[in-house]
């Protein structure tokens, strides 16, 4: 006998019948009409495709997105680009709504033609990173900072608290070199762009370089410094002299000593400072590449990379700088290396080079094609600068309520996200400085931020314990990572997006995944 | 208008005396001679009331002396290389505090299994009823039944707590011996900060003490440690944790607690 099933209870059988009362609203009733709409690039305002006309129904991002690509001769799916469209009315994001209302009010008839700003994304997608997928142990202290290999995804360098910094394969979740040396923690990693070096800065005021694929140490200690490194920025690859790579690194004894990594000689030391200079980043603007400082004495500093004299002093804030980044720094970073992979790196030097200035001029293009400062401060406000046109800033972002330790560019120049003491993440739109969204959720400060490559997610760790993923675009939780069982000081996201590597006090190095 | 703010009024319209400054610092020297002639010849009770008051002026004298001491001590003294590894950008921040010490401490305890059920005060001395309670003979009635019993040791009652009517409340907690803080130390540093109580835990000697919030030696309390900041795994504030309390606070008129890590 088959199971009979219950009788519909009492909620039931009211739901359903307050449902079936109620009348299914129509949706709302497109006007007939046309819209003469054309293409163009939301940073420079150059027009993509001719000039064509659509129904007002059709006019949804998913159809525009089609149409664009077929305008742009992108037939075949493969080679279609995502596309991100903006209000040509009013601010923000695209929205049909919107346009139809304004058809509708009469702001917008056939007979004029809708300029629709629109954004090439990034064409490979990044997945939020979900779960933790190695929990690796090895350093006896905290792990203080961390970076990936500008090639691949596969390997991590962490220095810690234990005089050591560490190599880690995270495709088996396991250490593969120990980098033994320094005889005070390792405050600073960094991976030359051309993944041949690896320069690791301590608080024995020395910096050593290695060889990542070997483990082993290129000469002796580069001395110098009579304090302790902050902070370690390489060359960029496309201004490399051929075979003498340098790097610059900063200390807290006010000074930032330029270092050729072969004759292990100081180059040039940049003095100007008055108090400990916190960051150090090597832009590429200019003939040879322009060397930015951040101090404690309130000032940003530039530098002639290859004079090594001073070119502007930055003073607007009224407190420490702690940090500053620059709208290039993913690309510089990684140099000639992008999403497609090995087997798309030039075989020759040239080739590297070339390819790497063309990444760095497109970086550039968001900004025309000059190079963003942003400086984030212990006076709890960020500053925007255009220092290749003027010493003053562009946008002072207000909105923190303690001070700002870490602030990035999103690898795309459009965004700006900002770490402060105040438990907040906070974005900003990069070409004028707007703020966008205020990311809640950590509940204790939060130490650093890391974009995912194709920038529409964002990492960031904290002291309490937690690493979060966000959404960049609607500025929500993506993702809540704990794992963790004390602060997260450093994190870092790879240059291909795989992989999400964090270490903090509780020793151990953790691989997020998605 | 008081008379005083006329005189005031006066000196805005017409200016002081020209000899003021001078009369002024000539009274100022004058009196330390007037203090030393006081204390010298002043006898019985008015000698009594100035030493007193000389005693409090000293009292605000060494406070003004070592607030000035402290603002003349160069600032940034350099920045002592602290134990644990921070990252360069933590290292020249003093404002690292306690708490923060305080919690990573307690993380790495937690670890060490073996230590999770011992606490510090193991044993505490038995508390007669009779020391507890004292009979309260007010009234007829009362004096004849003797029901009614006063709390002698210090209590902690909620933030909502009203009395109940005079009829029904068997236990008087008096309003002198309630507490609502206490100085909670942590072990291993030695830090210690006053810290909200939230509730009685257990009271070893009776579960009906518990019941009452009676403090004693050895009893559990639970803390608030919000202010400390303290996080669990998952990234949330650790509100509560308990404490055991260690001095005899109906002695001392203070709770002393060592937090259970």
């Amino acid at each position: 006998m088959a199971t009979v099933l219950p009788p519909p209870s009492k909620r039931q059988k009211t739901s359903e019948a307050t449902r079936a009362r109620e009348q299914v609203a129509a949706p709302a009733a497109v006007p007939e009409g046309l819209q003469r709409i054309q293409f163009r690039d939301a940073d420079t305002g150059e027009p993509h495709g001719p000039v064509v006309t659509v129904s007002l129904a059709d006019l949804d991002p998913k159809n525009l997105s089609l149409l664009l690509n077929s305008l742009l001769g992108h037939t075949d799916p493969t080679e279609r680009l995502p596309y991100r469209f903006y209000n040509p009315i009013g601010e923000g994001e695209f929205n049909q709504d919107e346009v139809i209302k304004a058809y509708v009010q009469g702001k917008v008839t056939t007979e004029l033609q809708l300029d629709i700003p629109c954004r090439a994304e990034a064409v490979f997608k990044v997945k939020a990173v979900t779960r933790c997928s190695a929990s690796i142990s090895g350093h006896g202290e905290s792990i203080l900072t961390t970076a990936f290999s500008p090639g691949s995804s596969s390997r991590l360098a962490t220095g810690s608290g234990d005089n050591t910094a560490r190599i880690w394969d995270c495709d088996t979740g396991t250490p593969m070199h120990t980098l033994k040396g320094h005889t005070g923690w390792v405050l600073a990693v960094a991976w030359s762009p051309d993944d041949g070096i690896l320069a690791t800065g301590s608080m024995d005021n020395t910096v050593r370089l290695w060889d990542p694929k070997t483990g082993t140490p290129l000469g002796g200690a580069l001395k110098g410094h009579t304090k302790w490194i902050t902070s370690i920025c390489w060359e960029p690859y496309h201004l490399r002299e051929t075979g003498r790579p340098r790097l610059a690194s900063a200390s807290r004894d006010f000074t930032v000593r330029i270092w050729d990594a072969v004759s292990k000689h100081t180059d040039m030391a940049l003095t100007g400072h008055k108090a400990s200079v916190s960051c150090v980043k090597w832009g590429g603007a200019g003939e040879g590449g322009t060397i930015y400082t951040a101090s404690h004495d309130r000032t940003v500093k530039l530098w002639d990379a290859r004079k090594g004299t001073l070119l502007h002093t930055l003073s607007s804030h009224a407190h420490w700088v702690n940090h500053l980044a620059l709208s290039t720094d993913h690309v510089l970073r990684t140099g000639f290396h992008d999403h497609k992979g090995k087997k798309e790196i030039p075989d020759t030097v040239e080739g590297k080079r070339a390819k790497a200035l063309e990444r760095y001029k497109a970086a550039t293009l968001p900004a025309h094609g000059v190079e963003r400062l942003v400086t984030a401060s212990d006076d709890c406000t960020i500053y925007l600068w255009e220092p290749s046109k003027s010493t003053k800033p562009l946008a002072r972002l207000i909105g923190h309520q303690k001070q700002v330790n870490h602030v990035t560019f999103s690898p795309d120049g459009t965004t700006i996200a900002s770490a402060g003491f105040d438990n907040h993440v906070k974005l900003w739109n990069a070409a004028d400085g707007k703020y966008l969204h205020t990311l809640r959720g950590h509940v204790g400060a939060v130490y650093m931020v890391a974009f995912s490559p194709d920038s529409r997610l964002l990492v960031s760790g904290s002291k309490d314990t937690t690493l979060k993923a966000w959404e960049v675009r609607t500025g929500k939780l993506a993702e809540n990572l704990p794992g963790h069982k004390d602060q997260v000081f450093a994190v870092d996201w790879s240059p291909d997006g795989e992989r999400v590597g964090s270490g903090g006090q509780d020793k151990a190095v953790r691989i997020w995944r998605h | 208008m008081p008379q005083n703010e006329y005189i005031e009024r006066f000196t805005k319209q017409h200016g002081r005396r020209f000899d003021h400054e001078e009369r002024a610092r000539k009274k100022a020297a004058r009196e330390a001679h007037h203090a030393s002639e006081k204390s010298q010849n002043l006898r019985g009770f008015r000698a009594k009331m100035y030493q007193q008051q000389r005693h409090k002026e000293k009292i605000q004298m060494k406070k003004q002396i070592k607030q000035q001491e402290e603002k003349n001590v160069k600032g940034n003294e350099p920045a002592a290389p602290s134990s644990t590894p921070l990252p360069s950008y933590l290292l020249d921040r003093s404002n690292e505090t306690n708490a923060k010490a305080l919690s990573s401490a307690i993380k790495n305890k937690r670890q060490e299994k073996a230590a999770k059920f011992s606490v510090p005060l193991p044993k505490v001395r038995g508390i007669a009823e009779e020391e507890m309670f004292k009979v309260v003979k007010t009234g007829k009635k009362t004096a004849k039944k003797s029901w009614k019993r006063m709390i002698t040791k210090p209590t902690f009652v909620g933030p909502d707590f009203t009395r109940r009517p005079v009829k029904y409340e068997r236990f008087i907690r008096p309003m002198g011996l309630r507490y609502k803080k206490a100085n909670v130390t942590h072990p291993e540093l030695g830090v210690t900060v006053q810290l909200p109580i939230i509730s009685v835990k257990k009271n070893p000697q009776n579960p009906m003490y518990t019941q009452l919030g009676v403090l004693t030696k050895g009893t559990i309390i639970e803390v608030n440690v919000s202010e400390l900041g303290l996080v669990t795994a998952g990234g949330k504030v650790v509100w509560g944790r308990w404490a055991q309390i260690t001095n005899n606070c109906e002695n001392d008129g203070c709770v002393n607690a060592v937090l259970l890590v």
